[in-house]
């Protein structure tokens, strides 16, 4: 897909980078002049997937974590990927309070909360091993 | 993120400020269960969650409250959470917590 502006973050797999990936995203979206509710969805949003690609595709293990984010018009393209694990069964991971970590206080909600902040959200194994998620969200006026 | 704790009467107020995530969740979940620990000998107590000056949190901060719940059920220890922004308000409503841990009003 040809973007308006895009930019490819690519960050070490540790979880006191999700803050870093989580901001960089929203500053990155300000030029959509998007409403403090639209840049904490997108935020929480992001912040979602990056945990998901920290504590569920690589547990623990190095790796890194790549973000593409593109804007065309006023909407914005998320992808959020790894080289972790994936994921066995993607539908039941969509499902809420799915978890497989419950001994570790996961709530399960990661991608229900992707789901409802964003427009849209794809979820796919890579045929390399890891995870891909797309997510796309409007900025409405 | 930092915890200041109030205690007033029978209530003990979490006042958490700075931002709830996976990385923030490992030393709040200490924090509060140090505290809490304390307050299990304690005939009847309510413990305050309160978020005005939490600038962000994701779906780890609803495992953090649904685990000191759980954790806690057994004792006569009564949660609630006050003053969430917007935002965290719709994480929380989404997740159903408000059922389990209440949401103050003013």
């Amino acid at each position: 897909m040809k973007f308006d502006n895009e930019f490819t973050l690519d960050i070490m797999a540790l979880s006191q980078n999700e803050g870093f990936a989580r901001s960089m995203v929203a500053a990155f979206c300000v030029q959509l002049d998007p409403s403090i509710s639209q840049i904490n969805d997108i935020k929480t949003a992001v912040s979602e997937a990056v945990t998901n690609a920290i504590v569920h595709g690589y547990a623990g293990k190095q790796g890194s974590v790549l973000l593409h984010v593109g804007i065309l018009k006023n909407t914005v393209f998320i992808t959020v990927s790894d080289n972790g694990c994936g994921i066995e069964d993607i539908e039941k991971a969509r499902q809420p309070f799915y978890t497989t970590k419950p001994s570790e206080e996961r709530s399960g909600m990661g991608f229900t909360v992707m789901e409802s902040f964003m427009d849209s959200l794809e979820v796919k194994n890579k045929p390399t091993g890891g995870l891909v998620v797309h997510m796309k969200k409007v900025i409405r006026k | 993120m930092k915890i200041h704790y109030v205690t007033k009467n029978n209530a003990v107020i979490a006042e958490l400020s700075g931002e709830l995530d996976e990385h923030s969740a490992v030393s709040v979940r200490e924090s509060l269960d140090t505290l809490l620990q304390d307050l299990t000998n304690n005939h009847f107590v309510e413990v305050i969650f309160d978020f005005s000056k939490v600038g962000f949190m994701d779906s780890t901060g609803i495992g953090v409250l649904l685990g000191r719940y759980n954790k806690f059920k057994n004792y006569p220890i009564s949660f609630y959470i006050k003053n969430p922004s917007m935002h965290i308000d719709k994480i929380l409503s989404m997740t159903g917590i408000y059922q389990i841990i209440p949401k103050l009003v003013g």
